[in-house]
């Protein structure tokens, strides 16, 4: 029997305290919480930084630390800092350390590093998934960061070291709560179910914005429990949740295997706890884990222009179509050298679905977002200021007077940093778990 | 004639990882679901993708009277060319198709 505490999704959305408070108060052997997802882009990953704001994180962060004091269990966070990189492992080490020091206690805390050297894995040989990029080595060299995600081996291994806190890089999101559930014995396919069901928090409950849940593990499945006022569990939210940002709601592949939950079965205890029983786990013969690279794609500019005129809204692709070819062609007279590329993506129009748009309206008005990207900063913004006098007066036809359209910034271009590009998906089979993986002790 | 998003609860799209997007169409009823089984053939969705309906999953889960449909990102998240970073904007593809 294994009771695992989750007070949210991720650390930084924000979670329910006095339902925390209940959780501490039901004795639970672990509290867990996500720290990251790749569902905000490949700039975290590429940078090595956190989505959230580090007082967001540590306000929170204290808030779990001081609860699993409180019950005497260990406190595990999976993917810290958003990326999971070794950069935001010791970013929470440091925020860690504040937070004890301002509490004035001291505690035993375990890091497992996630980060791989490029280089190292340029000649390694990895396997594609499906709807994997195609990479070359060199590709995969130039990558800012590269992460593989831990399982619950890893994580296992980092409470085996007796910590009071584990701090952990990229790890699958399930990983940190099926750990302690495998290690106690408890049923396999509940343990990675479980998991999979709590890793969102609340998510599988109603009022998911409440975060908190407990997850009950034992010898033949789990039990789910949300503790805020208000939150129940049914067996349609809980089933439901294998839907959520999964490519297939039945199976789970992980590290060492994969779940099928197509012969679970989901019973109502009462008005507020659900019973899930018959999941199953298939090891496998190898063991791989996943990785996750960001390199640089380029650099940005970008300029924002409104336009209200009824005649410029009605012919506005007309318009863009026409700045684009003088645009392309005062380029070459005078910048020719700079390699860039250059689109006016139209807001009200098209700007969410591109040519998968099936509508169109009649507007009010419209924006033009110019989003130019070259090799360098420099490169971008002098494309963006050759771009300018066009979306500041180009007329549609020679004859009128000088028209002028609406920009809400000064200066109108606005460097943007790099672009980041996603460009692994792709497996690496270890001879042992923590062969691609550090863990490090500190007191 | 009426639409996916006349006769159900909610249609939602969301990135599965960086490279696959899901569609979950929470159908609400038996009947709705018939309805949406029947009517949304998979190469609809193809073609409202202007995807390959070799790479889309399809699953009709009448448990939860919902149609679940995955494929590959129409561009992978965070490339110069898209649109959308977490995948929700494409729900209104599924969501505004006309029941036969």
């Amino acid at each position: 029997m294994t009771k695992i505490l989750i007070p949210s999704g991720a650390l930084g959305l924000g979670y329910d305290a006095e339902a925390l408070a209940r959780g501490v108060a039901l004795k639970p052997d672990l509290i867990a919480i996500d720290g990251g997802s790749t569902d905000s882009g490949p700039s975290y990953l590429g940078r090595g930084v956190s989505k959230y704001a580090r007082e967001s994180t540590k306000s929170e962060w204290a808030g779990m630390m001081r609860a699993a004091h409180e019950a005497g269990c260990p406190l595990v966070i999976g993917t810290a800092g958003t990326c999971g990189t070794d950069s935001m492992v010791d970013w929470l080490l440091d925020i860690t350390r504040e937070v004890l020091a301002e509490d004035n206690r001291t505690a035993k805390i375990a890091t497992l590093k996630s980060s791989q050297d490029p280089a190292v894995i340029a000649q390694t040989p990895i396997t594609p998934l499906s709807g994997a990029p195609s990479v070359s080595a060199e590709t995969i060299k130039s990558c800012e960061n590269i992460v593989a995600l831990a399982g619950a081996e890893q994580i296992m291994a980092a409470l085996n070291t007796g910590a009071d806190i584990v701090i952990a890089g990229r790890t699958t999101d399930t990983a940190i709560i099926a750990a302690l559930p495998l290690q106690n014995g408890d049923h396999t396919g509940g343990a990675w179910h479980g998991a999979k069901i709590g890793e969102c928090g609340a998510l599988c409950a109603t009022n998911p914005q409440s975060g908190v849940i407990t997850i009950d593990f034992d010898a033949d499945g789990f039990t789910v429990t949300p503790l805020a006022d208000g939150a129940f569990a049914t067996p349609h939210t809980v089933s439901a949740h294998m839907l959520y940002e999964n490519s297939d709601p039945f199976i789970l592949y992980e590290p060492g295997g994969h779940l099928d939950v197509t012969a679970a079965t989901y019973t109502a205890l009462d008005d507020r706890s659900v019973r899930v029983t018959g999941s199953v786990w298939h090891p496998s013969d190898t063991y791989t884990v996943k990785l996750e690279g960001a390199r640089i794609a380029g650099f940005q500019t970008i300029s924002i222009v409104t336009i209200r005129d009824a005649h410029y809204v009605r012919n506005v692709q007309a318009w863009c179509d026409d700045i684009l070819a003088k645009h392309a062609a005062k380029v070459r007279d005078r910048a020719a050298d700079i390699a860039f590329t250059c689109e006016l993506r139209i807001i009200g129009q098209d700007s969410t679905l591109g040519p998968l748009e099936t509508r169109q309206s009649t507007l009010t008005e419209v924006g033009v977002m110019a989003i130019i990207t070259a090799d360098s900063q420099k490169d971008a913004n002098t494309i963006a200021k050759l771009l300018n006098p066009y979306l500041l007066h180009h007329p549609l036809t020679k004859g009128e007077e000088q028209p002028t359209f609406a920009f809400p910034f000064s200066p109108a271009e606005i460097d943007r940093g790099a672009a980041y590009a996603f460009t692994l998906h792709h497996t690496m089979t270890l001879s042992d778990p923590m062969q691609a993986f550090r863990l490090e002790v500190h007191t | 004639m009426s639409t996916v998003a006349d006769i159900v609860v909610k249609v939602r799209s969301k990135n599965a990882g960086p490279f696959w997007l899901t569609v979950d169409i929470f159908c609400g009823t038996a009947e709705a679901f018939q309805q949406v089984t029947q009517s949304l053939s998979t190469d609809r969705v193809a073609a409202a993708f202007q995807a390959d309906v070799a790479t889309i999953k399809r699953f009709d889960i009448d448990m939860l009277n919902v149609v679940k449909f995955s494929l590959p990102r129409p561009v992978i998240q965070g490339d110069i060319a898209d649109r959308d970073m977490h995948g929700a904007g494409w729900a209104p593809l599924i969501a505004e198709l006309s029941l036969n």
